[in-house]
């Protein structure tokens, strides 16, 4: 195996840290591109060790799957818990947990965009490294990146001011929420609406502006069309907290519809791969091939019949123009569409704190083990979650499944390196400005770092290149 | 007083520690002031030069951790590790009261909503997880440790600042510390 140990040695140099994102190229005979393979490198176990648990402790330990999205963790955690007892939140309950779920929807889009992907569109992606971060910005674009980090804030502020904590909060329980909301914590939240609008329409013309100036790019950038799947309302209206779901294909047609989050088995199948700790997720009738779907906000969008507030039905309107009505599958659009997300966030989150019950005190109804099992669904910001848990009798947790966001873009985000890579790679012939595409294809999805990948601000990246035979030809790498 | 550098670097976590470090907020610009954050996983990812403060997140929970870990306590005069991952390896190291086939198993191949065609994960370039996770502590020596899951963001914030100024921060006469 020395030949593996010489691999090793070329992938790994010790002054690298934190590799966590991985591609191999695979040639064939001619010196063409006929594979690319992303490389997944986390793994933490949490099916098992669950086990032997109750299932009352799940909507605390899950969260710590992820810091950037914990309340989805929650809340599909704690839907699968009010399956087993049989009860459904209070009134009051529920509106907090949508509260601070749009809160966390908020804090994370903020992220992506202004503290992630706007020193991109505003410094260059020329630019010196060093500088094109959050904190650059905030040398040459003030308010923007001010402005970026407060509406973060603001998001983060929702979970503290109601449970006293911003990150894996407590008080998310089965039957609705342990802690209130007090009137004057209602207004102080209130009072940052203004600001948050005015933020968010900020970053919407910078993302238009941008479109506009490199249409061309934009077009002919990781365009593979996949199917999609998001929640939706009753009616078809976008939803992120609590629906049912819809799958379409990539003419848009509906493949099917409101269809209980409950019955994923039915239409959701995943499949482990050798070179990644991710799995490979698809839609099951239509096989591991053809069943390559998307999830999160540019899913969530091209699913939905309407936006709910009517800020952000406007933008929505714009956006469906962009491919006549029909799916948009050029992945830089995922960038666009969660900023109309962010701005209907902020819209719901202001009715709700305009919901005369927002302040009541019947908060939790209590229930106890009643079903074996119990699944729960929630949208998180980079896409729908699944929490499936079955039990003894005692309520100690025998199984657990988890499906989670960044998962089930993993198949496409590997599709979409396949593309880039075809694209730029002849033989040993890679053409400057790869490396750049391949990260900002990742980057569009905005991986969910814990769920999935460490790869925020410039990703350090190795991609080798592996003949028709297996050896390896050629490394390149940006640290 | 030259500036210094900070670094902060995230191992086997869930990224918590590094939000609730984001949860400065408006102070991210004061510790601009005082320090160049040379390597962060929202700054940019190059290597790690030498630096005076490294802020860890997470555990050593496999051959690439552990490399890492080593390199960095190399580079950096002090080294903080932040958060109960760190620590005491916390929800990280739940997996250590099963052996490594178990976990793996679970969710590669007896997951209820896997195929029957899948593979175990097994790669070159995929890291190799230790039978056990630990925390820094059993294989470097750390200079400072924040508790917490994740640690306050003012705690973070006051430990840094004084680092940052040459003094040694003290938690319990500064109630900072909180539960959870
Ligand atoms: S200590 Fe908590 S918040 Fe920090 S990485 Fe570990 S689980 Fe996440």
């Amino acid at each position: 195996m020395d030949n593996t140990d010489k691999k090793r040695i070329l992938i790994s140099p010790v002054t690298r840290i934190e590799g966590h994102a991985k591609i191999t190229i695979q040639l064939n005979d001619n010196g063409k591109v006929e594979n690319a393979l992303f490389h997944v490198n986390e793994f933490r176990g949490f099916e098992k060790f669950c086990e032997g648990r109750m299932y009352t402790e799940m909507p605390i330990i899950t969260p710590r799957i992820c810091g950037i999205c914990p309340i989805s963790h929650s809340i599909a955690s704690v839907k699968a818990c009010e399956m087993i007892q049989g009860i459904q939140p209070t009134y009051t309950g529920n509106l907090l947990r949508r509260l601070i779920h749009l809160g966390q929807n908020i804090s994370s889009h903020a992220l992506s965009f202004f503290h992630l992907s706007a020193p991109d569109f505003l410094l260059g992606y020329d630019s010196d490294p060093a500088v094109r971060n959050i904190l650059g910005l905030a040398a040459s674009h003030k308010e923007i990146a001010v402005g970026g980090i407060r509406l973060r804030k603001f998001g983060q502020e929702i979970s503290e001011r109601i449970t006293g904590k911003k990150i894996h909060i407590s008080g998310i329980a089965p039957g609705g929420m342990a802690y209130p909301l007090t009137e004057e914590n209602r207004l102080a939240l209130l009072a940052w609406i203004p600001e948050a609008l005015h933020t968010v329409q900020m970053g919407i013309e910078i993302i238009k502006k941008f479109q506009e100036e490199n249409e061309e790019m934009i077009a002919s950038f990781a365009t593979s069309p996949t199917l999609y799947l998001g929640m939706v309302g009753k009616h078809g209206e976008h939803e992120i907290y609590d629906g049912n779901l819809r799958f379409i294909d990539a003419d848009g047609t509906i493949l099917q519809d409101q269809l209980n989050p409950a019955k994923y088995l039915d239409f959701i199948a995943e499949r482990s791969v050798e070179w990644s700790y991710l799995k490979y997720p698809y839609y099951k009738p239509l096989g591991f091939e053809k069943g390559i779907y998307r999830v999160g906000p540019l899913a969530r969008l091209n699913v939905a019949s309407a936006m709910k507030t009517p800020k952000a039905q406007a933008e929505f309107e714009a956006f469906k123009k962009i491919n006549n009505g029909k799916p948009v599958h050029g992945t830089f659009y995922y960038h666009y569409a969660r900023l109309i997300e962010t701005l209907s966030s902020v819209e719901e989150a202001e009715i709700i704190l305009n919901d005369s019950e927002i302040t009541s005190n019947k908060i939790q109804t209590h229930g106890r083990w009643n079903n074996s099992e119990g699944i729960g669904c929630s949208e998180a910001p980079r896409g729908t979650l699944f929490h499936h848990y079955i039990t003894d009798e005692t309520g100690k947790l025998t199984k657990v499944n988890l499906l989670i966001a960044t998962g089930q873009n993993n198949p496409s985000m590997n599709r979409s390196i396949t593309d880039v890579a075809k694209q730029y790679i002849n033989g040993n012939n890679i053409q400057e400005g790869m490396l750049n595409r391949v990260e900002s294809a990742i980057r569009c999805y905005d991986p969910c770092l814990s769920c999935s990948t460490h790869a925020m601000g410039q990703m350090p990246l190795v991609i080798e290149f592996i003949n028709s035979e297996g050896a390896l030809i050629n490394t390149i790498e940006r640290l | 007083m030259p500036k210094k550098k900070i670094a902060t670097v995230w191992l086997g976590g869930c990224s918590g520690c590094h939000m609730s470090l984001l949860d400065i907020d408006e102070r991210i610009l004061d510790v601009a002031q005082l320090a160049d954050i040379v390597k962060c996983p929202i700054v940019d990812g190059k290597e790690l030069p030498e630096v005076d403060i490294t802020l860890v997140e997470g555990s050593v929970t496999s051959d690439e951790h552990l490399r890492e870990i080593l390199h960095i306590r190399a580079q950096s005069k002090t080294v903080i590790a932040m958060g109960d991952c760190a620590v005491t390896s916390n929800i990280t190291g739940m997996r250590n009261y099963f052996n490594l086939k178990e976990v793996f198993d679970t969710a590669y191949v007896n997951a209820i909503s896997n195929d029957t065609e899948g593979k175990v994960p097994n790669h070159i370039a995929l890291l190799k997880l230790h039978e056990k996770v630990v925390p820094l502590q059993e294989v470097i020596t750390v200079d400072f440790v924040i508790p917490g899951c994740p640690p306050n963001a003012d705690t973070i914030f006051y430990v840094l600042y004084e680092f940052l100024n040459d003094r040694i921060p003290n938690l319990s006469e500064a109630k900072k510390l909180k539960y959870g």
